[in-house]
């Protein structure tokens, strides 16, 4: 469903958007649209309204609208931003360019191959592993108002991966877990319900997890949710250094968040 | 990764080495990175101090050169600029539970800078004794 489009508009303003059809060209190129332009659009109105009016073949991925499903993620002009909260307004009456999310293969147009980042999210294990199986008769994983909010602020990311194509690191070095991955391990992680902070220790508390990371920050920044990212990977270091710390200094110490 | 990558034919676009001019957040990382260089060389003038201890008056002149001086007026700004973005990033590091809320960011990087000034006024102190 395209978004209710305004009958009129005097003003326009223009979009510069990326453009790779594999099929036809080797390298990508930009076009020039312009659209109406209305005090409450987004850009992704503006997509929208070029799919729908001027140029069929664009390609983009979209869902809810409303910054909820985080699947229109694109750099607008330069920055990582959900489309569905980049308003013209703030933008008008210069011209915008869109792009497809950085350091992700582009597969065509703005659409990337998010294939590396579902990958690393399993690699971590972003699900609940509860510390003793329970029968349903048994009732639920009952939890505190204190050991929900520890990690409640991690748990409101929504997969855009904003933060990936903020992270130098992950530009340089697409073996690095990145920030959300590890954001969502942290989440797992500091749930009192859950039992698998060893397991995901191999991978979290390695070189190319945690250790990679040089706090640039900008993971944090671009977050539409303030999820935090780089917050939770220094808290993770935090947890992995005393970790060492006591295993060297107590006489019965091993690591237990040790990787190999 | 494990998708085939010939038969879509996806376009991986390079990252440029100018990458960190391209943002005021990198350059402002670029630069808190470059200052670690003055807090590490600062550390070792330190030690050189220390170990010249018993010739107090040859480490005197060599303070007093005007290169010595030269290279103290641009390693201040530096350490202090390392300082200043080390300690506002504290609360991102260090989270405090009381009960059901954090402890304010603003406190915890407050109680480092108040930890800072004392430990500076402390050492002004020593400094001023034997003057």
């Amino acid at each position: 469903m395209a978004a209710s489009e305004p009958t009129s508009s005097e003003k326009t303003v223009v979009l510069e958007v990326f453009r790779y059809r594999p099929e036809e060209e080797e390298e990508p190129t930009f076009q020039r649209y312009e659209v109406p332009y209305f005090e409450d659009w987004v850009v992704l109105d503006a997509l929208n309204h070029i799919k729908n009016e001027i140029d069929g073949t664009l390609s983009f991925r979209w869902s809810c609208r409303m910054g909820v499903c985080g699947s229109c993620g694109m750099m607008v002009n330069g920055d990582p931003k959900l489309t569905c909260a980049a308003f013209l307004r703030d933008y008008h009456p210069a011209t915008i360019r869109v792009e497809p999310l950085n350091y992700f293969p582009v597969v065509r147009d703005l659409v990337i191959n998010m294939e590396d980042f579902l990958e690393k999210l399993t690699e971590v294990k972003a699900w609940l592993v509860p510390k003793e199986e329970k029968q349903v008769s048994e009732g639920e994983y009952r939890q505190t108002p204190a050991e929900l909010a520890k990690y409640k602020q991690f748990s409101m990311c929504i997969n855009c991966m904003l933060c990936y194509s903020a992270c130098p690191v992950y530009g340089q070095n697409q073996s690095f877990l990145g920030p959300a991955a590890i954001a969502l391990a942290q989440r797992y992680n500091l749930d009192s319900r859950d039992g698998a902070t060893e397991e995901r220790a191999d991978v979290i508390f390695s070189h190319e997890g945690i250790w990679e990371c040089t706090f640039v920050g900008d993971c944090t920044r671009v977050c539409p949710k303030n999820v935090d990212p780089a917050g939770a990977i220094q808290q993770a270091k935090v947890s992995a250094t005393e970790d060492w710390y006591r295993s060297v200094l107590l006489p019965s110490g091993k690591r237990k968040l040790k990787s190999t | 990764m494990t998708t085939d990558n010939t038969k879509t034919k996806e376009y991986i676009r390079p990252m440029p080495s100018t990458w960190w001019l391209r943002r005021k957040s990198y350059f402002m990382f670029m630069i808190r990175e470059l200052t670690c260089l003055f807090v590490g060389g600062y550390a070792l003038f330190l030690l050189i101090l220390v170990s010249r201890l018993d010739d107090a008056d040859g480490f005197a002149t060599l303070l007093k050169h005007p290169l010595v001086i030269v290279l103290q007026v641009i390693a201040l700004p530096m350490v202090l600029y390392h300082t200043v973005t080390w300690l506002n990033l504290t609360p991102k590091v260090l989270v405090i539970w009381r009960g059901e809320s954090r402890v304010s960011p603003v406190l915890i990087a407050a109680a480092h800078y108040l930890a800072w000034l004392v430990v500076s006024v402390i050492i002004l102190w020593i400094v001023s004794m034997y003057r």
